[in-house]
């Protein structure tokens, strides 16, 4: 194991990737692996790491919303095969690619959708 | 299943199990071209992740690419934000809570855009 470095601002950081896991049912990844760059992991380990601590809070943010009634679980089966095909294409790039264009990319993705958030 | 649904559920997965926050991508989808509530997308994406993640988090231990002891201390703490997050989302309701997601989306996107690429991998360790 690399040699990692621990700091006080990483616990509340730590607390705001479930924050936005339950509030926004997404997105605690994007703050989980800057923190973990911070204690000293390399990009690709961040990135695999971080989705170590985002599917289990995906689970208990899943249950509260199954509990409060938001959706039912079968909403979600149309969406499975495509995201399985999706995950195995997506874990056999990680360890293959430098990764700049692509958050580049995806940044530009994103952007372009807030926008029409934002104004919708 | 159309075409159109397992090409946004396929890209999704992808940047999830690159662990790029692709989550955003199906939630999008939901809202703003299947017109489902924020709260319902929010909810279905969740349930989403947990396969793609599995099978994502599966490859990339074979790949001894996961830090357990640093994931552990996260997984605790952001259990706690959980609670709160679910709760004020449940809170503020749909309509609200998709202005402030694309708040959220902007902000991230324009880090992923202009973040500096680290030059040869800042080697921290």
């Amino acid at each position: 194991m690399e040699k990692t470095r621990r700091r006080w601002f990483f616990y509340p950081l730590a607390a705001s990737i479930g924050l936005l896991n339950g509030l926004f049912g997404a997105g605690g990844g994007v703050v989980a692996v800057p923190v973990l760059r911070g204690m000293g992991l390399e990009e690709e380990a961040a990135h695999a790491t971080s989705i170590s601590i985002t599917l289990p809070l995906a689970v208990a943010s899943g249950l509260l919303y199954l509990r409060e009634a938001q959706f039912r679980l079968g909403e979600a089966a149309s969406y499975i095969p495509g995201g399985l095909a999706g995950a195995l294409l997506g874990a056999w790039l990680l360890p293959r690619m430098s990764g700049v264009w692509l958050r580049r990319c995806f940044g530009a993705v994103v952007v372009f959708s807030a926008i029409r958030l934002i104004l919708g | 299943m159309s075409w159109q649904v397992f090409l946004v559920s396929c890209l999704s997965a992808v940047l999830g199990a690159l662990g790029m926050g692709g989550g955003g991508i199906l939630v999008l989808y939901l809202t703003a071209y299947a017109q489902v509530p924020q709260l319902t997308a929010q909810g279905i994406n969740l349930v989403f992740f947990v396969p793609v993640a599995v099978v994502a988090l599966i490859i990339h231990q074979k790949n001894k690419l996961i830090a357990w002891r640093l994931a552990a201390p996260c997984i605790l703490l952001g259990g706690v934000g959980v609670y709160f997050g679910v709760k004020l989302a449940m809170l503020i309701g749909s309509q609200t809570l998709s202005k402030w997601f694309g708040v959220f989306l902007l902000l991230i996107g324009l880090r992923e855009i202009f973040i500096k690429p680290k030059g040869g991998g800042k080697g921290e360790n």
